[in-house]
């Protein structure tokens, strides 16, 4: 082989710089996302694990019973009522959006467009 | 080329395009399995298109009588009707760089109109002079044969059960089909955005925000959606609650006989926008 002596090293030093971000990082998870859930509230209309995995397909769900079926019924969960609506529902508890939908959408680089037209509680629009 | 092979060829050719085209077709026409225009299937109002007053033997069909003669009693009134729709729906009053209205890119749920526009069909020679001063009112009809349901590609415009037809401003793409089918204007399109704010980061187009109602987005086609948001809450519609109890707007479910409207529409001569069209609207004018 021809410039032993370049080659080798070369890939060496090329291998040590690809696999630095890996070994630099490994073993901590960086910092996780934390959702500020309201304080004055215990219970969400779904228990916790469904809320984080299935609350986008919760609010496409109403969203269109609402619209399309005109069914407007309120959920009731434990005598509590909730509208089926983001920003008269949802937002009502779940007051701060930067501290609460952000926290997640930020860390998994989702950027829904909800606020092209919902409102953010207590924005001033 | 030979003139006489030249015929020839001309004339097998059509023969053969007319022999292979013409019987397909027919057969299409025939079984009826295409139309020259094909109704969205109306389940509220099943009389043949154009007799106008649509009655349907079930469920609710939600209507509004309009009576001009209260509007011009109580000068003011349909303004205030206006501003109170828009503004309990965040409807934008879009402002050019000098602060003017530019009727192009104006939207509107519910606004005032010339009887002429409005009733292009009844126009005749020797109109009655106090026409052109009456303040009529113009909305989305909420027809029982809606253009627009039909022409919507995503299905955004629906009639919803009670008959309102309405939107769902998450699926419209701004393809505008639904503008060029209304047949009486009802609809609007967002050249800009709404939302757009000033240098103190106020909004421009939208003031006294209603926080409970949404607002659109540009490239989005909006209209009337009869207060969809407010019925199911008991309240009627936020134009006939500005009328107050002149009756100047009669609100409800035409199908109940009992219902104020029902009672209206039997016993008064009404008429509707355009009802030649077939759209079978549901909106009715006293004059």
């Amino acid at each position: 082989m021809y410039d032993k002596g370049k080659i080798i090293p070369g890939i060496i030093v090329f291998v040590c710089l690809l696999i630095f971000p890996i070994l630099y990082n490994s073993g901590s998870a960086g910092v996780l996302p934390n959702p500020e859930k309201p304080k004055d509230q215990k219970e969400c209309v779904k228990d916790k694990q469904y809320m984080r995995t299935t609350h986008m397909q919760l609010i496409n769900d109403w969203r269109d019973e609402v619209l399309r079926e005109g069914n407007r019924e309120k959920v009731v969960v434990q005598g509590k009522k909730y509208d089926k609506s983001l920003m008269n529902g949802c937002m009502t508890c779940h007051t701060n959006k930067k501290k609460f939908c952000d926290e997640c959408h930020v860390y998994a680089s989702v950027y829904p467009y909800c606020w092209d037209c919902h409102f953010v509680p207590k924005e001033t629009i | 080329m030979d003139d006489k092979r030249r015929r020839f060829l001309k004339l097998a050719g059509l023969s053969a395009v007319a022999g292979i085209g013409a019987p397909s077709a027919f057969n299409l026409l025939l079984k009826g399995e295409v139309n020259a225009s094909s109704p969205a299937p109306a389940s509220h109002g099943t009389e043949s298109p154009g007799s106008g007053h649509g009655e349907a033997p079930t469920g609710v069909r939600l209507g509004m009588v309009i009576d001009v003669n209260k509007f011009a009693e109580n000068p003011g009134m349909a303004q205030k009707c206006v501003d109170g729709c828009h503004q309990t729906h965040n409807v934008p009053i879009f402002l050019d760089s000098k602060g003017q209205v530019n009727p192009k890119d104006a939207i509107k749920w519910i606004w005032k109109e010339p009887f002429e526009n409005l009733f292009p069909d009844h126009s005749h020679y020797r109109r009655n002079d106090a026409l052109h001063e009456l303040p009529f009112l113009a909305l989305c009809n909420h027809c029982d044969n809606p253009p627009c349901v039909r022409a919507c590609p995503t299905k955004a415009t629906f009639k919803q059960k009670n008959g309102s037809v309405i939107m769902d401003f998450h699926r419209c793409i701004g393809c505008r089909f639904c503008m060029a089918a209304c047949p009486y204007g009802a609809r609007s399109f967002n050249w800009r955005s709404p939302r757009e704010r000033d240098e103190n980061g106020n909004l421009k187009f939208i003031k006294n925000l209603n926080e409970k109602f949404p607002t659109r987005m540009r490239g989005v086609v909006e209209k009337c959606n009869f207060c969809a948001e407010r019925i199911s809450e008991g309240l009627p519609p936020k134009c006939v609650e500005a009328t107050g109890d002149t009756g100047a707007m009669i609100f409800g479910d035409m199908n109940d006989p009992n219902a104020p409207i029902s009672q209206v529409l039997k016993s008064t001569f009404t008429i509707q926008r355009k009802p030649a069209l077939g759209t079978l609207p549901s909106v009715f004018y006293i004059i």
